[in-house]
């Protein structure tokens, strides 16, 4: 309750919401396929995340991270559980008013931005679907929001590198100026120089926008960065959710995470 | 503006304008994104070849009255059946003493005019069915493309004998007929390419600013499926002129006056062993269309593929 009166920006928040959060999601289970074919992806996960919070879900590949977020994005249609967004429950169809609060970046800039659209195009297309006016005002503004000059809006991705192109997709996702951002592992696919310098945006945008972030990651010095909270993931299951601090101090209740935090502190060791 | 202002000396001509590395402007991008194109097309030597050649069949065809040194129906039997390089006729005359180069640059019209027409319904047609069974799936998909598989099934010129036999005999049905045929392969291929680009994040990304499916398929599936598209049917272009052209030698496409190329093999038959220029002329002439498209579609492959680009 305290944490709805402080935060008094969100102007797009719905009115309705009493929670002040920004995400609940409670018993939510995700499957693929039917019958012997059926594979459980997500068993039951629930966590909440306060308007303004930066959340991590953690976990090796195949554990369900993604695919909460694909839920949660209405891409994957077989869920069953509660999702909350912004206090408001969510049904089977999203519709414009949602995609304007949530957002996603994907994980590969490689797959996500159209071969043959330039960064115009994309920017341009997603203002108009979004009904906004001024779009060559706002294309600009928004190339400059993620550190790219007016220089780049008429290139194709294929003149663009990778942390470029991921720019591109960030400025896709902050076009309807939403209140909640889903990272898709934003910068597992790029080379680590730029892997900072992409998470360094994140955090500005973050500071600057008053964004609510929910991350998927596998790797945990890029959660440790950029969230506060961080869930673990094993099987489908999330086994455990603590502080981002708690992950620093190696302070874990359950054995898997424990073990998780051990692999990566081997790893860097060596 | 600045930026503007920085940019402004590199423009010193065309060429600068269209190969700038920082394009200033939608219409520059896209320009220069067709030069880079064609710089890429003319290294192919032959596809250029083939592009040549078209275009001076597409001059021919406009200007034929210009160009024909005869009219094309006019009939001389005294004048029949002369050889090749006789005087007036370089090319000969027919049966009945019409002569043949005359025919064949009329001809060129028909043969364009069906190319046209069948470019302009069969591709779109498939195009269409293949994208949205692609696309929407489910039980959509299986009927559409079972009605692709029932069309594919027939051969292709017995199907185009039934649907003249049952229209009439005359080249719009026989471009009809040959449409009505030619469009379940682009189907197939739209489906294709569709099903693995449907699944992929860019379409997801466009899903979740809350596009619907038209927008979907029009602004981000058509243009991927073009290119292969258009490759597929410059390739097809020989089988359609040819179908056209059988369709003639059969009697059930143009009718007789018609300098058809297809008709005029199928008079020339007559007297093919005494008179071999009469059907062997507009053999050529079909010939060198088929490969020239042929040529052009396997220089558009090379460039169009979105496969080979990742360079």
């Amino acid at each position: 309750m305290s944490a709805n009166s402080n935060r008094h920006t969100a102007s797009n928040a719905d009115p309705g919401s009493q929670s002040g959060n920004a995400i609940e999601i409670a018993d939510l289970s995700v499957w693929f396929g039917h019958g012997a074919d059926r594979v459980d992806a997500v068993k039951s996960a629930s966590f909440v995340l306060p308007r303004g919070a930066s959340f991590g879900l953690v976990g090796e590949s195949g554990s369900g991270k993604s695919t909460i977020l694909r839920a949660l994005t209405g891409l994957v249609k077989s869920w069953q559980g509660t999702m909350l967004v912004n206090g408001e429950t969510l049904g089977r169809k999203r519709g414009k008013d949602f995609y304007r609060q949530v957002q996603m970046v994907f994980q590969d800039p490689y797959a996500s931005l159209h071969p043959r659209h330039s960064v115009d195009q994309v920017l341009s297309e997603t203002l108009s679907l979004h009904k906004f006016g001024d779009i060559n005002d706002r294309v600009e503004k928004l190339l400059t929001d993620v550190g790219l000059g007016p220089q780049y809006r008429f290139r194709y991705p294929h003149q663009l590198s990778g942390g470029q192109r991921q720019r591109v997709a960030i400025a896709r996702a902050l076009a309807p100026s939403p209140s909640i951002l889903l990272l898709d592992e934003p910068t597992s696919a790029l080379d680590v120089s730029v892997q900072a310098e992409i998470l360094n945006l994140l955090t500005d945008l973050r500071e600057e926008q008053n964004l609510t972030y929910l991350m998927v990651s596998h790797n945990l010095a890029v959660v440790g960065h950029l969230c506060e909270q961080i869930a673990v993931m094993q099987n489908g299951e999330i086994v455990e959710i603590l502080p981002v601090e708690d992950m620093r101090q190696l302070k874990s209740s359950h054995h898997y995470t424990q073990h998780l935090l051990e692999a990566s502190m081997g790893y860097k060791s060596t | 503006m600045n930026q503007e202002n920085i940019l402004q000396p590199h423009r010193t001509g065309l060429r600068s304008w269209l190969t700038a590395d920082v394009p200033t402007s939608r219409a520059q991008a896209r320009a220069s994104a067709w030069y880079h194109g064609w710089l890429e097309f003319k290294t192919n030597r032959l596809a250029l070849l083939g592009l040549c050649i078209l275009i001076a069949l597409v001059l021919i065809a406009i200007f034929a009255p210009l160009l024909s040194p005869h009219d094309p129906l006019a009939q001389q039997l005294s004048n029949r059946l002369q050889p090749l390089g006789s005087p007036g006729h370089i090319l000969g005359t027919d049966s009945l003493g019409r002569d043949i180069l005359s025919r064949m640059i009329y001809g060129s019209r028909i043969t364009f005019y069906i190319v046209g027409l069948v470019v302009l319904i069969a591709p779109v047609a498939g195009l269409l069915v293949g994208t949205v069974a692609g696309y929407v799936g489910g039980w959509a998909d299986t009927i559409l493309m079972r009605i692709t598989d029932i069309f594919l099934a027939f051969p292709r010129l017995v199907l185009a004998l039934a649907f003249v036999a049952a229209l009439g005999a005359g080249i719009e049905n026989a471009v009809l007929a040959i449409a009505l045929t030619a469009w379940p392969p682009y189907a197939r291929i739209a489906r294709a390419e569709t099903l693995t680009i449907r699944s992929s994040d860019y379409i997801s990304a466009v899903k979740l600013q809350g596009a619907g499916a038209f927008r979907i398929i029009t602004r981000h599936i058509w243009p991927l499926c073009i290119a292969s598209l258009i490759v597929r049917i410059t390739l097809d272009m020989a089988g359609i002129i040819l179908a056209a052209a059988g369709l003639g030698f059969l009697g059930l496409g143009a009718r007789p006056p018609s300098p058809e190329w297809g008709a005029m093999i199928a008079e020339g038959r007559r007297f093919i062993l005494d008179h071999w220029w009469v059907a062997t002329m507009p053999g050529l002439a079909i010939f060198t269309v088929s490969l020239a498209f042929n040529l052009l579609g396997d220089g558009l492959r090379d460039l169009l593929d979105p496969k080979s680009h990742g360079k």
